[in-house]
């Protein structure tokens, strides 16, 4: 597979029990090539543990999840997540890497010579509105939130991945920056289009970011829709997440 | 013996003491950071193993020494049971500290490192141990002052260092020859403690 192709995903049946819990229950969807979608539910509906299926940090009790048609259970999980960037709310950067070390983290796991990955991580700071000539030997605790999410967003870039996920990314962020991030997100979308998988329990983000929403309750898949028909939708689950819009 | 000897003796018995110290330190960092990391991977294992380490940190050292002396290879009198000893005071503070340090890494650190397609190996030397060096070298600091306290028993079982000054001057009832082990043992442990202090402070500086 091309590294700037992009991939797609398929859920085929996919159950999750963790003890007597069933996270999830049967879940099956593709995603296309190219689209947003967004995992959309509240706490504990399972949301998270479906998109770590994706890259394999949970792997399914029951049913399989294809990535570019192949298990992710065939994949060699190292060989398979770099190829996917991957966004967290917590951002997860290594807080003894500079942010130019953060960046290039993937491009250096995969061996590429080190005038290429200087070039690409200030390609990609510039790509996320930081200045690399301010930001480069800085360490993450020396920025801010929406700043460390800004190079969350560039270090999942990094190698170029056929498949990006995002796990709640913007959720601790104050409303404004997040407003700018979920903007950044949709320009680099526009240039990118990359396939990616966007968690979130925010609504107003999911209508905003998704090609396509799907929500899940209590594990089960209760409706896979573009943001529009999502809007007409009138499930009790929809109606719920829909009254947070009415003010 | 003169006062002059005992001048003479000084350096003689203070290297014999850091000989004692720098082997035992190394076999305990050996044995230590691999098996705390291990404990890592391997939480089933981790009571046991800790149970252990703590019991042999409870026994008085003079005890300890006296209940090698009859072990067969690893027994005997002299250098070899000191430092025998010596390496399980200080395996505990070294062990505990390394474990703690690695699971103390932050969550969503070691998450984005294993979904960036970190392998085992990476996670651990670019991740895991970087972040916890300032903690293991928190334990080390502790197991070196102890044990440089602690080989001063060494002498009692003919493991030499500067623990002899000290059993001579109980035995003679002399001040001086026990402060002559005294002072330079304990200028020993400040300056350790010093020095290891230092390069921990260096590694936290994230």
């Amino acid at each position: 597979m091309a590294a700037n192709s992009t991939a797609t995903v398929e859920f085929r049946g996919v159950s999750f029990r963790i003890g007597g819990n069933q996270i999830l229950d049967n879940l099956s969807f593709a995603i296309d090539a190219g689209e947003t979608l967004v995992l959309l539910g509240r706490s504990g509906s399972g949301k998270t543990t479906a998109l770590k299926m994706v890259n394999g940090l949970v792997l399914p009790t029951t049913g399989e999840v294809l990535v570019d048609g192949r298990p992710t259970t065939a994949w060699d999980p190292i060989q398979l997540r770099r190829g996917i960037g991957y966004v967290i709310q917590e951002v997860g950067l290594f807080p003894h890497f500079t942010i130019g070390a953060n960046v290039g983290l993937v491009p250096r796991l995969l061996e590429w010579d080190a005038a290429r990955i200087a070039a690409r991580t200030n390609e990609l700071l510039e790509q996320v509105g930081l200045d690399p000539a301010r930001f480069l030997d800085r360490k993450p605790r020396e920025l801010s939130g929406g700043q460390r999410q800004r190079v969350g967003v560039a270090r999942a870039l990094a190698a170029d991945p056929r498949l990006l996920l995002f796990d709640e990314p913007f959720g601790a962020l104050d409303p404004v920056t997040r407003l700018e991030l979920q903007n950044q997100f949709l320009a680099l979308r526009n240039t990118l289009r990359k396939t990616s998988i966007f968690v979130t329990h925010d609504v107003r983000e999911a209508l905003r970011l998704g090609t396509r929403i799907a929500l899940l309750d209590r594990g089960k898949l209760e409706i896979l829709a573009t943001p529009q028909e999502f809007l007409r939708s009138q499930t009790p689950q929809t109606r719920a997440f829909l009254d947070v819009l009415e003010l | 013996m003169s006062r002059t000897g005992l001048l003479f003796d000084i350096p003689q018995l203070a290297s014999e003491h850091i000989e004692l110290v720098l082997i035992s330190i190394t076999i305990a960092l050996a044995i230590g950071i691999p098996t705390g990391v291990l404990l890592t991977r391997r939480p089933a294992l981790r009571t046991g193993v800790m149970a252990f380490a703590n019991v042999m940190q409870t026994v008085p050292s003079l005890a300890l020494f006296g209940f090698l002396i009859p072990i067969p290879l690893i027994g005997g009198i002299g250098k070899r049971t000191a430092i025998v000893a010596l390496v399980l005071y200080a395996l505990l503070p070294i062990l505990r500290n390394t474990l703690v340090g690695i699971l103390n890494v932050e969550p969503a650190v070691r998450e984005s490192a294993i979904a960036m397609g970190m392998t085992g190996g990476q996670l651990l030397r670019q991740v895991e141990l970087p972040l916890a060096a300032p903690t293991i070298l928190a334990g080390v600091r502790v197991a070196t002052v102890t044990t440089i306290g602690t080989a001063t028993i060494a002498a009692a079982i003919g493991g030499g260092g500067l623990g002899v000054f000290i059993f001579r001057g109980i035995a003679s009832v002399d001040t001086t020859q026990i402060l002559a082990g005294a002072i330079p043992a304990a200028l020993l442990a400040l300056i350790s403690d010093g020095g290891i202090g230092w390069i921990e402070k260096r590694f936290s500086a994230v």
